[in-house]
């Protein structure tokens, strides 16, 4: 028996990580221990700061040229070029959502009260605010950053709870509508505990397979051992349903409607932009690493997932009649395209890059216009709240012309006209998928070509819905007693100008956003 | 002499940085639009430092490009990548590009410094110059790109800007169905080019000018007529060419600086430049270039005939605009013996045509915006200034000896009679209608007796505006004589659109037969101009006129003919269009949407919004995945 060993950590690498996470055990310190009234103008700029921090030494890391080669901390961190550009684009993303956090009337007063008793009312006069949301949207992006990197099943499972517990309880919290919201936490909660479980079954299966859980030591494994075995393929399709669910890839994706509308709509934000970030990077990591030799039998799968999700994203998106819901939609229809990519990542090494380096480039462009359009739908309020009703929106463009213009425009990139950042996006994924397709000359090579037209399909449907509500924005008339528009905080103005200016900047410039991308992506992921 | 190749420019100087050119005017549009009222105090003095700015760049862009040798004189600017592996951004700077932004920015400028004046008294002078530079820096991307694509979202850029600028004045109905107009017609004319373009992917693989060098020769000559007769097809739209011409008369709604702008100096000829620039495809195909010259001579002809007729000095003007760039889309057909002449009578038109337009301009300014000539009148002693501008115009267009006019149009008179005896002499006559309806003009505007309107008070316009019109008019005068003598501006174009086998000669007073003929036949319209309006009395109410002045009144028919040619027929087609689709297409259609709908409402059932079944449908979900994948390992 040699005892244990201490194991070594590199604590440079991990450094925006445990920036994070450090400032969100700080932020529970302060929970315990500061005054009430002093809470909020510690918890904002510590919150802010850190992500700041963390965005910097990412920066550091990548200017050093230090992008390591081998796993960290004893093989458990994958701290690699994608890694490291997810996280950069995870940092910023939450730093929009946390700039839409301070802003007042998203947060109920006290959760604990039950909706419509006099506790809630008490709560709500004598001004009280949970300040608990700030470390909790903390260790929620900590869990993202790990999901991300996770180089060995056991920590991917431990980031994926650390990223969602937070998630859940933040989704109880919206101010309006509560039982809505309470509603959605419960049914967030419940769904994701269930998946979670199949990942964990999974896991279980795959360690049984492989006798490890490290992502390269399971295909070292695949590499000698039989590809038909039924515990490795089972725990493959338990595995794929818990990282499937995350994306909200269909049929998993009955959870992001509900919850999306019920949320409090900058959780929403962080939710469609930075889980869906991350969890692309473990459904990437996971399928590219672990399971590469195993691609003959999941893409046909896959083939059918990925086209279910956009067809049931776009066409279910149509007849939602909440502005909320049709961006759910629209985030299921678009976890769809970016499947497209997850395909086309399985051919020869430069191949791999060019795949991986559009769907990198494509969470870029997604995340930024979602967080601004989240952004702008705080803004357009009713006296019960927001103005989630699209009749509501109706004639927009006549009051406030400047901001349907802009939330206009963010549609316009979702559905990838060009001139937009999204239609580089949908560009550069459709064609890396067409030219991993046709250039192995294999069977699949018709299937993946086929897959990217089911793609332009959707988003001829999808792009039906994104126009429809600039049509009624623009030529409806407007209601007479329509939502007021709020003037947007310092923080929502600052998260709207900036995801504005990265869609039309990469929308005419993409070249600068697309070579970041292809640089991340050169190195692959860490073996 | 063929084009010299394309380089990439490595140097360090301006011409790496001429992207400015176009960002500034930009950023000034942007910033006018963006921050709105708060700029309406300086905003006017933004526009014009922004397009001097630019114009600054272009000079020193020029410098250094008359530094290098002759056969560097074509840099490639790379930008940066628009489409991966389809299209590059960048900038070619060669002579012909350069000659277009210096007139671009140049002209641009004076009008520019001249619209403080003329549109003091609008509340929304701020929105005018913020359009001013946009226009200013879309049409510098036209000109400046390396690529049809750059090229073409110029081409658009600036025909915003126009539709824009038309219908600038938006509360009167007129100027709002101008601005329609011109944007519908001209979308014919981007229609081809756009297939045009797709034409030139499909069959050379690239859009950038460079890469098309020395290619042409690759594809069959079918191809290339068709690509030459379809980039034709788009000139003919931007430059109101037959049979797209009817929405310049229209334009002339806009603010009288704008028609001298763009509806004078410089979109309109954005035609003659795509012909020029894509010269290799029409010297290609003598089938394209034919049809070419026999647009321009159309052209040439009916502008000069509607001139004749309208008593709307604006209108007038706009007659003689398409009647010039007629005149130089013929030389644009010609090839590169052609295309000098035709760009110097671009350049020497853009001045003195600018200069007319804004001594219009100054003339509506002084009688409260009357646009009538049969209200003028015995103008010249209270405006002398721009009578005099006026005047200069005048000669330099009719081509009086040693002006502008004078060396340009008779190059490319010259040039048609060598290449055809009808285009040569069709270009003659058209001299002569030209010294006919010109002098009308003047004869009606400033000599005669008055015949204002009671509470007219004609004065003579602020320094501000008289300043850029003796600019304009010094232009007018020397222009022509310099770039003309010794084959100076054919020789500076030579890199970019080649030399012709034999140069032609240079006279100072050339005493050919189509010299000397073309001279007789303007003396003799300025005479016979004199004979109807400056001898004897003009009628304040047009009078019936002959059944050639109503064709000429009414533009030739041509709104007639769109209308019972097109409009009607297209009307009839749409209703009966509309007639199937409610019956059969729509069938079809509204089937699809209902069926993509109902299958929307009926999937949406599945979201009950029971916890238990979304769970189910995981359970589902997760039992098919593993499933399939069982059954997929196991072949």
């Amino acid at each position: 028996m040699n005892g244990f060993e201490a194991p070594t950590i590199e604590y440079g690498q991990l450094a925006p990580l445990l920036l994070v996470f450090g400032a969100a055990c700080i932020g529970v310190l302060v929970e315990a221990f500061a005054p009430r009234y002093l809470r909020k103008s510690i918890q904002v700029p510590l919150s802010l700061l850190s992500l700041i921090g963390a965005f910097a030494l990412v920066i550091v890391q990548v200017a050093r040229g230090g992008v390591p080669t081998t796993a960290s901390a004893m093989g458990a961190v994958a701290v690699d070029g994608p890694s490291l550009f997810i996280w950069g684009v995870i940092l910023v993303l939450s730093l929009g959502a946390v700039l839409m956090v301070n802003d007042d009337g998203h947060f109920v007063a006290s959760a604990a009260a039950v909706p419509g008793s006099a506790d809630e009312e008490e709560a709500e006069t004598s001004g009280g605010a949970h300040t608990e949301v700030y470390p909790l949207v903390l260790f929620a992006v900590g869990g993202m950053l790990l999901f991300a990197a996770s180089h060995d099943l056991l920590v991917m499972f431990v980031a994926l709870e650390v990223m969602s517990l937070p998630l859940y309880l933040l989704c109880g919290l919206a101010r309006r509508r509560r039982l809505l919201s309470q509603e959605a936490s419960l049914k967030y909660f419940l769904l994701g505990a269930f998946s979670s479980a199949f990942f964990l079954y999974g896991m279980a299966m795959i360690y049984g397979y492989a006798g490890t859980v490290s992502l390269p030591g399971i295909s070292q494994a695949m590499s000698t051992g039989s590809l038909m075995d039924p515990l490795l393929l089972l725990g493959f399709s338990l595995l794929g349903v818990g990282l499937l669910f995350k994306i909200g890839a269909a049929p998993f994706h009955a959870w992001k409607p509900d919850v999306y509308q019920g949320a409090p709509t900058p959780i929403t934000a962080l939710m469609a932009s930075g889980t869906l970030v991350a969890a692309m990077g473990a459904v990437l990591r996971v399928f590219w690493v672990a399971l590469g030799n195993l691609d003959w039998d999941w893409r046909p799968v896959m083939w059918v997932v990925a086209a279910l999700t956009m067809i049931v994203g776009a066409i279910l998106a149509i007849t939602q009649t909440d502005i909320k819901r049709m961006l759910a939609y629209s985030s299921i229809a678009h976890a769809g395209f970016l499947l497209i990519g997850v395909m086309a990542t399985f051919e020869a090494a430069e191949k791999n890059a060019a795949s991986l380096s559009a769907i990198l480039f494509y969470l870029l462009v997604y995340g930024f216009t979602t967080v601004g359009a989240f952004a702008v739908v705080t803004m357009v309020r009713d006296p019960g709240g927001e103005a989630g009703h699209l009749s509501r929106w109706a004639g927009l463009g006549k009051r406030s012309p400047l901001l349907a213009g802009v939330f206009a425009f963010f549609l316009l990139a979702f559905a990838g006209i060009p001139l937009t950042s999204g239609f580089f996006g949908k560009y550069a994924v459709f064609a890396a998928a067409v030219s991993s397709g046709t250039q192995t000359g294999d069977s699949m090579g018709a299937w993946m070509t086929g897959l990217v037209v089911v793609g332009v399909i959707a988003s001829a449907i999808a792009a039906f819905f994104y126009v429809r509500v600039i049509v009624l924005m623009f030529f409806s008339e407007p209601a007479a007693d329509g939502p007021t528009v709020v003037a947007p905080s310092m923080g929502t103005a600052v998260v709207i100008g900036v995801a504005l200016l990265v869609t039309v900047g990469v929308g005419l410039f993409p070249q600068p956003a697309l070579d970041i991308a292809n640089q991340a992506a050169s190195g692959l992921f860490i073996r | 002499m063929d084009p010299v190749k394309i380089t990439d420019y490595v140097g360090t100087g301006v011409i790496g940085v001429s992207w400015l050119m176009i960002a500034l005017p930009l950023l000034g549009a942007a910033i006018l639009l963006v921050l709105g009222r708060i700029t309406n105090k300086w905003g006017h003095l933004l526009g014009v430092a922004m397009s001097l700015a630019s114009f600054v760049v272009a000079v020193l862009g020029f410098v250094e490009l008359l530094g290098l040798s002759e056969d560097a004189r074509r840099q490639a600017v790379h930008l940066y990548e628009f489409i991966p592996g389809m299209v590059d951004m960048g900038l070619l700077i060669d002579p012909l590009s350069l000659s277009f932004a210096l007139l671009i920015t140049g002209v641009g400028s004076l009008i520019h410094i001249y619209s403080i004046g003329y549109m003091s008294h609008d509340p929304d002078r701020r929105r005018f110059f913020a359009y001013l530079n946009l226009f200013v820096a879309a049409m510098l991307l036209l000109v400046l790109s390396d690529n049809y694509v750059g090229l073409f979202i110029g081409w658009e850029g600036v025909g915003l800007a126009s539709y824009l600028l038309i219908g600038f004045w938006q509360f009167k109905p007129s100027a709002a169905v101008a601005a329609k107009k011109a944007f519908i017609v001209n979308r014919v004319g981007d229609f081809g080019l756009l297939v045009g373009m797709f034409i030139i992917w499909t069959s050379f693989g690239t859009l950038a000018f460079g890469d098309l060098q020395g290619k042409v020769g690759e594809a069959s000559s079918g191809t290339l007529t068709a690509i030459g007769l379809l980039l034709l097809l788009g000139a003919c739209g931007k430059s109101a060419q037959l049979p797209l011409q009817s929405w310049l008369l229209d334009a002339m709604e806009g603010p009288t600086p704008v028609s001298a702008l763009i509806h004078a100096a410089t979109m309109v000829t954005a035609g003659v430049y795509l012909v020029v620039r894509s010269g290799a495809f029409f010297e290609a195909s003598s089938t394209a270039s034919l049809v070419v010259t026999i647009v321009g001579v159309a052209t040439l002809l009916a502008g000069a005939i509607i001139g004749c007729a309208k008593d709307d000095i604006k209108k007038g003007l706009a007659g003689s605009t398409m009647s010039q760039i007629g005149y130089m889309m013929l030389g644009a057909g010609l090839g590169p013996a052609g295309y000098a002449f035709a760009i110097a009578h671009l350049i020497a038109h853009g001045f003195f045509k600018a200069d007319m337009f804004l001594g219009a301009g100054s003339v509506m300014h002084a009688m409260n915006d009357e646009v009538d000539m049969r209200k003028y009148g015995g103008l010249r002693k209270l405006m002398p200034i721009t009578f005099a501008t006026f005047m200069v115009g005048y000669l330099a267009i009719i081509g009086f000896p040693f002006l502008s006019g004078f060396y340009t149009k008779d190059g490319i008179m010259e040039t048609a009679m060598e290449h055809g005896q009808w285009m040569g002499w069709l270009a003659v006559l058209g001299a002569g209608i030209t010294g006919f309806y010109m002098s009308r003009m003047i004869f009606m505007t400033f000599f005669g007796e008055k015949r204002w309107d009671k509470d007219a008070h004609p004065h003579e316009s602020p320094s501000v505006m008289t300043v850029p019109l003796i600019l304009l008019s010094l232009g007018s005068i020397g222009l022509g004589y310099y770039l003309i003598s010794d084959n100076r501006f054919m020789k500076f174009l030579a890199p970019a659109v080649g030399l012709p086998e034999r140069l032609p000669e240079f006279h100072l007073f050339s005493t050919t037969t189509v010299g000397l003929s073309s001279l007789a036949l303007v003396a003799l319209g300025a005479g016979f101009a004199w004979y109807k309006y400056g001898k004897s009395e003009v009628p304040v109410l047009a009078p019936r006129g002959s059944f050639l002045t109503v064709f000429a009144r009414r533009d030739l028919y041509g709104d007639a003919l769109n209308e019972s040619l097109f409009m009607r027929p297209g009307q009839w087609l749409t209703r009966i269009a509309v007639f199937f689709d409610n019956r059969g297409v729509d069938g079809l259609v509204n089937g699809l949407a209902a069926a993509i709908g109902g299958t929307s409402g009926r999937m949406r059932r599945l979201q009950t919004g029971f916890a238990r079944t979304y769970a189910l449908s995981i359970l589902f979900g997760a039992a098919l995945l593993a499933g399939a994948l069982l059954l997929v390992g196991n072949i």
